[in-house]
């Protein structure tokens, strides 16, 4: 559609029309401040571990600075071991103050270690679970509605009726209208049960598989068990994933039925008269002539799952386990932040953190929606121009 | 050549080819309504013995396990009431921007319009860092300082309310955009041809035509705000209050977040279940009937300007 900003002439300089017109370019640019308003200050919340000024890493220094004078001073008169004749108290207090300020430089390694435990003596703070958790599912919830929504819009596009095509519309429509927490819930008491009983059920199948396989191949014999092992956890990757998967299919089969659709009829009636069939011309001709949009559908679905945050808190279990198996409980960043926001300290090291997560959330998000800006705007309609 | 067609026509592995490729987005269609249709009367089924007029009406009581939602109910609606306040009148203007001023080209719109896909793209948790980040520790301590007071800096009802505002700006723009481009080109040719300015012809014009539009935004933005409940989790929604709220100042129980309380927080769930279907199915409804109106006022609009 044009702009109808064409349609008004300049004619004479109105104060008041120009003023009007600057208020409503201000509002208008407050989209663009808020990105920049969440990115300033998301970092300048996670300031204190980005800049390393957060109060875990920086007063301790002070604080151990003031037990070295101490012990300086009133330890002195002990630290020689007349038995061994050697000087212990003193190193030992060197040991920790030197522990301690190694501690605030290796806040990085400790941030990318493999264990995220952020409550206790010593918290840890690896994200490497979290990030191992998000992918598995992520990639869960994608394998579970990427297939099915891009065939039910295939179908609604080309094949379904037009009573047919106002059924699936409206319902798809009304699973996007479902408050995520609703299908968190859904799966906490439905999904579970069910993954649960399948699994439990397909259990001593694979351990039959596992037994075929080490017998033909001996060597193999302890890395297949544990790998055809499904666990006997109720949450798990795979409720959380097709939880997040109710919550994509709605995005997934409205932008790719709408990039199908758009593309020009003359492609399919070509097809057609040259002798294809329906199903091929669906599949050969109109599917990789809308394969920008639907790219761009699935990163819009990434985007969604990675940073969708109630249905991976209720359904996942929440355990920060490093595993790969699909079947053990995931913490997600999302689900991290969502839960541990609100109990921590403001302004401490861990509340740092956790807007450092939420930075990671931010950017993907960002690129993916750039990503897609470019496949669909940028492909798309040089694609189509003309036809 | 024909022949080889011909062939590979009656082979069997064509044969099931075919069928697969027709069969397939048939069974995948079938099984999604099927699942939705399924989710709907899930909620439906065991919902609705639970919804009461007492359980609309009352303050949950015994953990949790007796009484009703009206607390949360209260909330939210008090949420999505401040919410809309504060969001609908920028992302309208924003949308008389893009719609009326803008020059497709030029590099603020198309940054206005990257900024407002952008915004729609952030995940909600981020929304609620920047509650906390902004509203509660920036602005609300800076109202703090300057008026010598310590209520401001904490989560309450506005900041989480503007937090809301923030996350459905593009659901705004977007509705009420369409409704002004539904705005018929003639009224606005006859407005400035009868001598009225830019700003006259929007003002007394355009938007009068496109109200509908700006209500279907706010009540599209009202649906999605009411159902979102990790932007809120810290920035003011309490798991239960002793009164309701009742300045900005206040925190407040949300129906999103009682659910989520209910469902994985409570000592003992079981009883609970009944409750927690009838809030769903309560915070369904609410959504749901939001969206259909939305959908109804859309329609009659594209009708009306056909």
């Amino acid at each position: 559609m044009s702009s109808n900003s064409t349609l008004y002439k300049k004619s004479k300089f109105r104060p008041f029309e120009a003023i009007i017109e600057w208020i409503i370019r201000l509002t208008a640019s407050f989209s663009i401040i808020i990105i920049f308003l969440i990115f300033i200050f998301i970092f300048k919340e996670a300031g204190g571990l980005i800049f390393g000024t957060a109060k875990e890493l920086k007063p301790k220094k002070a604080v151990s600075e003031k037990v070295q004078d101490k012990s300086e001073e009133k330890v002195k008169p002990e630290i020689y071991n007349p038995e061994t004749g050697e000087i212990v108290k003193i190193v030992e207090v060197k040991k920790l103050v030197k522990a301690k300020e190694t501690e605030s430089q290796s806040i990085w390694a400790n941030l990318f270690s493999d264990t995220w435990q952020p409550v206790g003596k010593k918290p840890k703070y690896g994200i490497q679970p979290l990030l191992i958790g998000t992918f598995k599912v992520t990639l869960v919830s994608l394998l579970f509605a990427t297939p099915l929504s891009i065939l039910a819009a295939i179908y609604c596009a080309f094949f379904a009726k037009a009573w047919i095509r106002d059924i699936i519309k409206p319902t798809v429509e009304v699973l996007a209208g479902f408050p995520s927490v609703v299908l968190g819930f859904f799966c906490l008491v439905t999904v579970v049960q069910g993954v649960y009983s399948t699994t439990q059920f397909l259990q001593p199948l694979c351990t039959n598989i596992a037994d075929i396989i080490s017998w033909i191949l001996p060597f193999s014999d302890r890395w297949i068990h544990s790998a055809l092992t499904i666990s006997d956890f109720h949450y798990s990757a795979v409720v959380g994933g097709i939880g997040l998967g109710l919550a994509v299919i709605p995005i997934i089969f409205t932008i790719s039925e709408d990039a199908l659709s758009a593309v020009p009829n003359s492609y399919r009636e070509a097809s057609l008269a040259l002798g294809a069939t329906e199903s091929e011309t669906a599949f050969k001709v109109m599917l990789p002539a809308a394969l920008p949009g639907v790219v761009a559908a699935i990163l819009l679905g990434i985007g969604r799952a990675f940073g969708e945050t109630m249905i991976a808190l209720m359904a996942t279990g929440n355990a920060a386990l490093f595993s790969w198996n699909i079947f053990h409980p995931v913490r997600t960043l999302a689900a991290t932040i969502g839960s541990e926001t609100g109990e921590v300290q403001w302004g401490s090291l861990h509340y740092n953190i956790l807007f450092f997560l939420g930075i990671l959330l931010f950017l993907v998000s960002f690129i993916i929606n750039a990503l897609t800006e470019l496949f669909v705007k940028k492909y798309l309609s040089k694609k189509f121009q003309g036809a | 050549m024909s022949e080889l067609l011909l062939q590979k026509k009656h082979s069997s592995y064509y044969y099931v080819k075919s069928k697969l490729s027709t069969g397939l987005p048939l069974f995948a269609a079938i099984f999604l309504v099927l699942l939705i249709a399924l989710l709907l009367l899930h909620f439906i089924w065991h919902g609705a013995p639970g919804i009461t007029w007492a359980f609309l009406t009352e303050a949950p009581r015994n953990n949790n396990t007796e009484g009703g939602i009206f607390p949360a109910i209260y909330g939210t609606v008090f949420l999505v009431f401040i919410m809309s306040l504060l969001g609908v009148p920028i992302g309208t203007a924003t949308a008389i921007y893009l719609s009326e001023y803008a020059r497709q080209q030029s590099f603020f719109s198309r940054s206005v319009r990257f900024g407002v896909n952008t915004l729609a793209g952030v995940p909600s948790i981020v929304f609620g860092l920047f509650g906390v980040g902004f509203f509660v520790q920036f602005i609300g301590k800076g109202i703090d300082t300057a008026a010598q007071t310590t209520i401001w800096s904490k989560p309450s009802l506005i900041w989480a309310a503007a937090t809301l505002s923030v996350l459905t700006l593009p659901v705004v723009i977007v509705a009420v955009e369409e409704a002004l481009r539904n705005v018929p080109q003639d009224l606005r040719e006859a407005s400035l041809a009868l001598g009225a300015t830019k700003w006259q012809t929007i003002w007394r014009v355009v938007l009068p035509n496109s109200l509908t539009g700006i209500l279907t935004g706010t009540i599209l933005a009202i649906g999605r705000g009411a159902g979102e409940v990790a932007p809120v989790i810290f920035v003011g929604a309490v798991y239960s209050l002793p009164q309701l709220p009742d300045s900005l100042a206040d925190q407040f129980m949300h129906m999103g977040y009682h659910i989520y309380v209910l469902a994985t927080q409570s000592p003992n769930a079981a009883d609970a279940l009944p409750l927690q279907y009838a809030s769903t199915l309560v915070l369904l409804i609410l959504a749901f009937s939001l969206n259909l109106t939305a959908a109804y006022i859309r329609l009659r609009i594209r009708r009306s300007h056909k």
